[in-house]
């Protein structure tokens, strides 16, 4: 018993060796790293903006003054939304990325364009009922104090609602920055090639899967923790004005 | 300067304002009293259209503010209105608070708004709290931030609106303080409030509501010694 475990960690060495240093592999890991990377920075923005569009509509729509006739164009915009919201956040991830990938486009070959398009529209989802959330949880008096002052309702919202509101849901945002960078791994299954691509390739050329899959998964882990430290420190900053 | 005919105001099925017809004229100073559910607040809220009316129509200075046309942020910029609970915007620092209004609907330039912030600040005696942060101060500070952030729109109305209930009773006397002065500078204000104190020593008119109706007014001394309407005896009698 206590043998065995002596001769694992006697074989652990070249291991290691075999799946990140041998033949430069870890240029791969790096190069792998970096498509993840680009993935979740490119699918958060594409996302953000998508769903900050989303936010906008569905909240411009609900918020409508009572009595007045209500804007077809919103209206028809804020079905249009529904329909996005309901039907991304409905399917599974992974379904998603290969109906983009052999359905949609399935005319292109690089599947990090492909990704980007998955994850970003995926994310956009879920950014836009984020942001949701954070308008609608701002107190109805503090758009009242805005507008009874006489400011219209798009200076109302940028200088009154939505920092406050960016406040409030800056951990769900870091989250859904969290749940994104993971996810990104997906991207593996339609051919993308990123870093869970690079680890199982090499695992399978070297036969042996430990050393990568846990040197990667500990990547993941370490880039969350990094992130998590830093979104902790911008949220101390954001609470200056609740200090007493 | 303010007439409002036949308003009405419901909420689903709910009649909250049941046809109130009403006349305000410069340098009044209307209070309106009554118990909880009588429709005085959203009575308050319609003449700034923060609540749209069912029916009825409201006129300020010559100008229809219920015609769909309005400009209603133009109306609102003449009409300064203090919250029962403050509602100072708490990302702001004390003078962005006073001076963000005036500078965006660009009735001033923002050295002209920040001199009008210090000079409103010294007649709270708040100056030195004009850096803090709404959450830095107490709940009679913030509500006499929330009346000079008003006045920076040199309103030609106030509309107060239950701004002491909110407050700890200590606290009270400050800002009524305040309200007592502008009064006195002859400034038009409307005030839901249930302070009979101030109703009866600051207001030239007070209206009893009661489900929608205004069911009696009078000057203060005459509603107060000698009410006529058993609704307003027994309220009275509560209160006093």
């Amino acid at each position: 018993m206590i043998q065995s475990l002596i001769d694992w960690l006697e074989g652990i060495g070249p291991r290691i060796h075999m799946a990140f240093f041998e033949a430069d592999r870890w240029k791969l890991y790096l190069q792998g790293f970096g498509a993840t990377m680009q993935l979740t920075v490119v699918a958060l923005i594409f996302g953000v903006i998508l769903g900050l569009v989303v936010a906008m509509v569905r909240t411009a729509h609900d918020q409508q003054r009572p009595g007045r006739r209500k804007n077809p164009l919103l209206g028809f915009l804020n079905a249009l939304c529904q329909v996005y919201t309901t039907v991304i956040r409905g399917t599974p991830m992974l379904v998603q990325l290969f109906i983009w990938s052999f359905v949609i486009l399935r005319a292109e070959r690089n599947k990090i364009l492909v990704g980007f398009v998955g994850l970003g529209v995926n994310s956009g989802a879920y950014v836009a009922e984020i942001i949701r959330g954070g308008l609608m949880s701002v107190d109805i008096g503090q758009t009242e104090a805005g507008r009874s002052l006489g400011l219209n309702y798009l200076d109302t919202m940028r200088f009154i609602v939505i920092p406050q509101a960016f406040k409030a849901i800056l951990p769900s945002l870091g989250n859904e920055f969290i749940t994104l960078f993971k996810d990104t791994s997906l991207v593996q299954a339609i051919g993308g090639m990123e870093l869970l691509y690079y680890a199982y390739t090499l695992g399978g050329r070297t036969f042996d899967y430990m050393p990568p899959l846990i040197g990667i998964a500990l990547m993941y882990l370490v880039v969350v923790i990094i992130f998590t430290w830093l979104q902790g420190k911008l949220e101390r900053r954001l609470r200056q004005s609740d200090r007493r | 300067m303010i007439v409002v005919k036949d308003l009405c105001k419901s909420f689903g099925d709910h009649l909250v304002l049941d046809g109130i017809s009403e006349r305000i004229r410069p340098g009044e100073k209307v209070v309106v009293i009554g118990p909880s559910g009588s429709g005085k607040s959203t009575f308050l809220r319609c003449l700034n259209l923060l609540e749209t009316p069912t029916s009825g129509s409201i006129t300020f200075e010559g100008q229809e503010i219920t015609d769909p046309k309005a400009d209603i942020n133009a109306i609102r910029r003449q009409m300064g209105m203090v919250f029962q609970h403050f509602n100072l915007f708490p990302n702001m620092t004390i003078r962005k608070n006073i001076t963000l209004a005036p500078v965006r609907t660009k009735l001033m330039t923002q050295a002209e708004a920040d001199d009008t912030a210090t000079a409103l600040l010294k007649r709270v005696n708040l100056e030195e709290k004009a850096d803090a942060y709404p959450a830095q101060l107490s709940g009679g500070q913030k509500q006499r931030i929330a009346i000079v952030r008003a006045l920076a729109m040199k309103p030609k109305l106030m509309l107060f609106d239950e701004p002491t209930s909110a407050l700890d009773p200590e606290m009270v006397g400050e800002v009524l303080e305040v309200m007592k002065e502008l009064a006195e500078e002859g400034m038009t204000m409307v005030v839901v409030t249930h302070e009979m104190g101030f109703a009866r020593e600051v207001g030239t008119r007070v209206l009893f509501m009661d489900q929608g109706h205004i069911l009696e007014q009078n000057e203060p001394r005459f509603f107060f010694d000698n009410p006529r309407e058993p609704r307003t005896i027994e309220f009275l009698s509560k209160v006093l």
